[in-house]
C-alpha cells in the first residue's frame, strides 16, 4: 500500500502527542510498518520531512532497533525465544522445527508470504518458557509438536487464540496498535491476560490462608473501615505479621 | 515468610484490568488522599517508607524524587519505564496486563509529587497485549477524571503519553530510554548530570521501574510503618519473585524482600522431578550466578549483594544438574553481544570476542588459558563502559567460571558438551 495523505494525517497525530517532535520517530516507523509491512525507502522519506530531519539520520534510528525491519514481513512474524531459558526447555528445539518446516532461516519469510521466522531474545515471559509469540501475542509452553500445529494452522488461514493476547490480527495491523492506536475490537479488550504461572503465587496465598499486614492507619488520616487487604474474588485468611 | 499479595493482590479478580474492578478494590483512593496532601510530604512518605526501585539497581524512590529541583520554571516529566527485557524478568508484563491502572495511579501520585504535568510510560515493544492494557486503562482513566485537566477538582493537570518501544534491551537503561524517547538509538548518557536535573529534554526527570510506581498507592494508603513492617529494615516491603526454569510451578510469587529461595522452592513445589539444584540467578542474567550453597541468602539489595551477586529484578531462573553451564553463559553472551548498544568499545568488542572464545569451549576446542582470557576481557569491560550492560555481560562468565571451572575444561576433554540438549527440554527426554 503506498504511503498517502492519510499516513501523513496519521503521522501528524502521532507527533502532536509529544513535547518534541522527533520523539514521534519510533511510533512513526511502526507507523510505517502498518502501511508497507517493513520500513521502506518511502517511509524513511515520509518520517524525515514530517521531523525536518534528514533521511540518513532516520534510517541510523531505524537500523538500530530489532522490531524494524528491512524485508518485506509476512502476514505474521513468528518469534521463538532462544534466550538461555527458553531455550534450554526446548526454544531451540522448537526454532529449529519451524525452520526446518517453514524452509527458511532468521528473519526470512516463506515463499507464500505468510510468515517470517524469527529467533528473539528474552520475551519476559519465562515462567511460561518456552514461549512462541505471533504477532506479539504470547503463546505460552509450546512443544514442537504444539509449535508446528500453530505455523500450519496460519498457513492454512486459521488464526488460533493466543494464550494470552487479543485474537491475532496482521503484521500490519499490530503495528499500527504499536504506533499508539489502540486495538477496537471488542474481543481484544475481553483477551485473556493472564495464565496459571501469573496467578500461582496468589492463589497459594489464598490456600495458605496468607495476606499483607493489614494497612496500619496513618496517624493524620481519618479512620478507614475496610482497609484490609482485600482480592477481588475471596475474603482473605487472618493476616499475619511478616 | 508468609506470601503477601500486595501488587499481585487484584490479579485473581475477574476482569482485573478494568477500572471498576479497581475502584471496587480500593483504586485510586491513594490519589485522593494524595492529592489532599502537600507534595513534599508524599516525598517525604515515600522517603521514610525506605521503599527501594524495583528496576534492579534498588536506589531509594523517595531520595531520587527529592532531587527533582523545585521551582527552577523548567518543565518536569516522570518517565516510567516498562521495557522489561532483562533475561529471566517477567513480572512488569504481568502486573501490567492483569493491573495496569495500579501503574497508572502510582505515576499520577508520583507525577504531582515531583510537580510533573507529563508522564511518559515507555513500553517495551514487543509487549503488545501489556500496551493495549495500558492504552485502554488510560483511556479509562481520562473518562474518569484521573487523568487529564483538573484531576479530581485538584487544579492539577497530567497528560500520559503511552508509547512503544522498538525491540532494544539497552533502553530498558534509564538514559538510554530517553535517548530512545527523544527519537534517537538508545544509546546511555554519561553520568552526571543524572535525570533529576538533566533527563528527557534536559529538564528534570524521574525515571521510575513499573514495580516501583506500584507500590505507591499501598504505601500512601498504608503509611510508611506499614511497608516497613514487611522484609528487612533496608531493604523492605513486599517484591515479586519470578520463579523460572526447572522448578514444578513456575511464576510470580509475591513475598517479603529478603525472602529465601530455599523458603520459595518449599512453598512452591520445588524442583522438577527431584532434580537437584545447580545454578541460579538471583535477579536476571545481569546478576553473577548462585548455587545450591546459596539457597539460605535472603533476596534483599544489600544480603544479595553481600553474597557476592546482585538482587536486580528478583528474576529466580532456576537450572539442575541437566543444564551445562557453559551452554547457558555462551547463550547470555550471545544476547548481550546482541544487545551492546556499540558506543563503548570495551563493551562492543569484548562481548564480541567473548562468544567466540565460549563457543570454542563449549564445542570442546577451548583450553585453560580460554579461561584466562575470557577473565581477561571481563575484567577490560567491567567498569569501563558507560552502563551496566557491559558490567553485566560480565557476570555470567566470571562467576560461572569461580564455580564451575572444571565443567568447562571436561568440555575439552570429552571433545564436546558432556549435556545432551535434547534430553533438557520441557517435553524431551526426562
Amino acid at each position: 500500500m503506498p504511503l498517502t495523505d492519510a499516513t501523513r494525517a496519521k503521522a501528524r497525530e502521532i507527533i502532536a502527542r509529544y513535547p518534541r517532535p522527533r520523539s514521534a520517530l519510533l511510533p512513526l516507523l511502526h507507523l510505517v510498518q502498518a502501511e508497507e509491512g517493513y520500513v521502506t525507502p518511502d517511509g524513511v522519506r515520509l518520517c524525515a520531512e514530517e521531523l525536518g530531519l534528514t533521511k540518513a539520520e532516520v534510517a541510523a534510528v531505524a537500523t538500530f532497533y530489532t522490531m524494524y525491519k528491512r524485508q518485506p514481513t509476512g502476514e505474521y512474524l513468528v518469534s521463538v525465544c532462544t534466550n538461555t531459558l527458553c531455550a534450554f526447555l526446548g526454544g531451540d528445539e522448537i526454532y529449529a522445527a519451524l525452520a526446518e518446516h517453514l524452509e527458511v532461516g532468521h528473519n526470512e519469510t516463506t515463499a507464500d508470504g505468510t510468515i517470517t521466522l524469527e529467533h528473539a531474545e528474552c520475551l519476559a515471559a519465562c515462567d511460561y518458557a518456552p514461549v512462541v509469540t505471533v504477532n506479539y501475542e504470547f503463546f505460552d509452553q509450546q512443544s514442537e509438536a504444539s509449535a508446528l500445529r500453530l505455523v500450519k494452522d496460519l498457513r492454512e488461514g486459521k488464526r488460533p487464540l493466543p494464550t494470552r493476547g487479543a485474537p491475532l490480527c496482521t503484521f500490519k495491523e499490530i503495528s499500527l496498535q504499536l504506533a499508539g492506536f489502540p486495538d477496537e475490537r471488542p474481543e481484544a479488550r475481553d483477551a485473556v491476560s493472564v495464565g496459571e504461572p501469573t496467578l500461582v503465587g496468589v492463589k497459594l496465598a489464598l490456600q495458605r490462608q496468607e495476606a499483607a499486614p493489614p494497612y496500619d492507619a496513618p496517624a493524620d488520616a481519618p479512620a478507614r473501615t475496610g482497609s484490609t487487604v482485600r482480592t477481588g474474588s475471596t475474603e482473605p485468611g487472618t493476616p499475619k505479621e511478616s | 515468610m508468609p506470601l503477601t499479595p500486595v501488587l499481585t493482590k487484584r490479579w485473581l479478580s475477574p476482569r482485573s484490568w478494568e477500572l471498576e474492578t479497581y475502584e471496587r478494590l480500593e483504586g485510586y483512593q491513594a490519589l485522593r488522599r494524595s492529592l489532599a496532601m502537600d507534595q513534599d510530604e508524599i516525598i517525604k512518605l515515600v522517603k521514610d517508607s525506605a521503599l527501594r526501585g524495583r528496576g534492579g539497581a534498588g536506589f531509594p524512590t523517595g531520595m531520587k524524587w527529592g532531587f527533582i529541583p523545585q521551582n527552577d520554571g523548567k518543565p518536569h516529566y516522570l518517565v516510567v519505564n516498562a521495557d522489561e527485557g532483562e533475561p529471566g524478568t517477567c513480572r512488569d508484563l504481568p502486573l501490567m496486563m492483569a493491573d495496569p491502572h495500579s501503574l497508572i495511579e502510582g505515576s499520577v501520585i508520583t507525577s504531582y509529587a515531583v510537580r510533573a504535568n507529563l508522564a511518559v510510560i515507555y513500553v517495551r515493544g514487543e509487549a503488545v497485549h501489556a500496551l493495549r492494557r495500558l492504552q485502554y486503562a488510560a483511556r479509562e482513566a481520562y473518562d474518569a477524571g484521573y487523568l487529564g485537566t483538573d484531576i479530581l477538582g485538584s487544579g492539577f493537570d497530567l497528560e500520559v503519553v503511552i508509547h512503544a518501544g522498538a525491540g532494544a534491551y539497552i533502553c530498558g537503561e534509564e538514559t538510554a530510554l530517553l535517548d530512545s524517547l527523544e527519537g534517537y538509538r538508545g544509546q546511555p548518557r554519561l553520568k552526571p548530570p543524572f535525570p533529576a536535573t538533566h533527563g528527557l529534554y534536559s529538564a528534570p526527570t524521574v525515571v521510575n521501574n513499573v514495580g516501583t510506581l506500584a507500590s505507591v498507592p499501598p504505601i500512601v494508603l498504608g503509611g510508611a510503618d506499614w511497608w516497613k513492617r514487611m522484609g528487612p529494615e533496608r531493604s523492605p516491603g513486599t517484591s515479586i519473585f519470578s520463579l523460572s526454569g526447572r522448578v514444578r510451578n513456575p511464576g510470580q510469587y509475591e513475598a517479603p524482600m529478603g525472602t529465601t529461595l530455599r523458603e520459595l522452592l518449599e512453598i512452591s513445589g520445588g524442583l522438577r522431578d527431584g532434580r537437584t539444584l545447580k545454578f541460579w540467578t538471583p535477579g536476571g542474567s545481569s546478576t553473577p550466578l548462585f548455587t545450591a550453597e546459596h539457597l539460605d541468602v535472603p533476596l534483599d539489595f544489600d544480603a544479595v549483594l553481600a553474597a557476592g551477586s546482585i538482587n536486580g529484578t528478583s528474576a529466580l531462573m532456576i537450572f539442575d544438574d541437566t543444564d551445562c553451564v557453559v551452554r547457558a553463559v555462551l547463550r547470555w553472551t550471545e544476547f548481550y553481544e546482541h544487545e551492546s548498544c556499540g558506543k563503548c568499545t570495551p563493551c562492543r568488542e569484548g562481548t564480541f570476542w567473548m562468544v567466540k572464545v565460549l563457543e570454542r569451549l563449549e564445542h570442546g576446542q577451548g583450553t585453560e588459558e580460554d579461561l584466562e582470557k575470557l577473565l581477561d576481557i571481563c575484567d577490560n569491560i567491567l567498569g569501563r563502559a558507560f552502563c551496566a550492560l557491559g558490567d553485566g555481560a560480565t557476570s555470567p562468565i566470571t562467576s560461572g567460571i569461580q564455580y564451575f571451572r572444571d565443567e568447562f575444561m571436561q568440555h575439552q576433554k570429552e571433545g564436546g558438551c558432556p549435556f545432551d540438549p535434547a534430553a533438557s527440554t520441557l517435553f524431551g527426554g526426562n
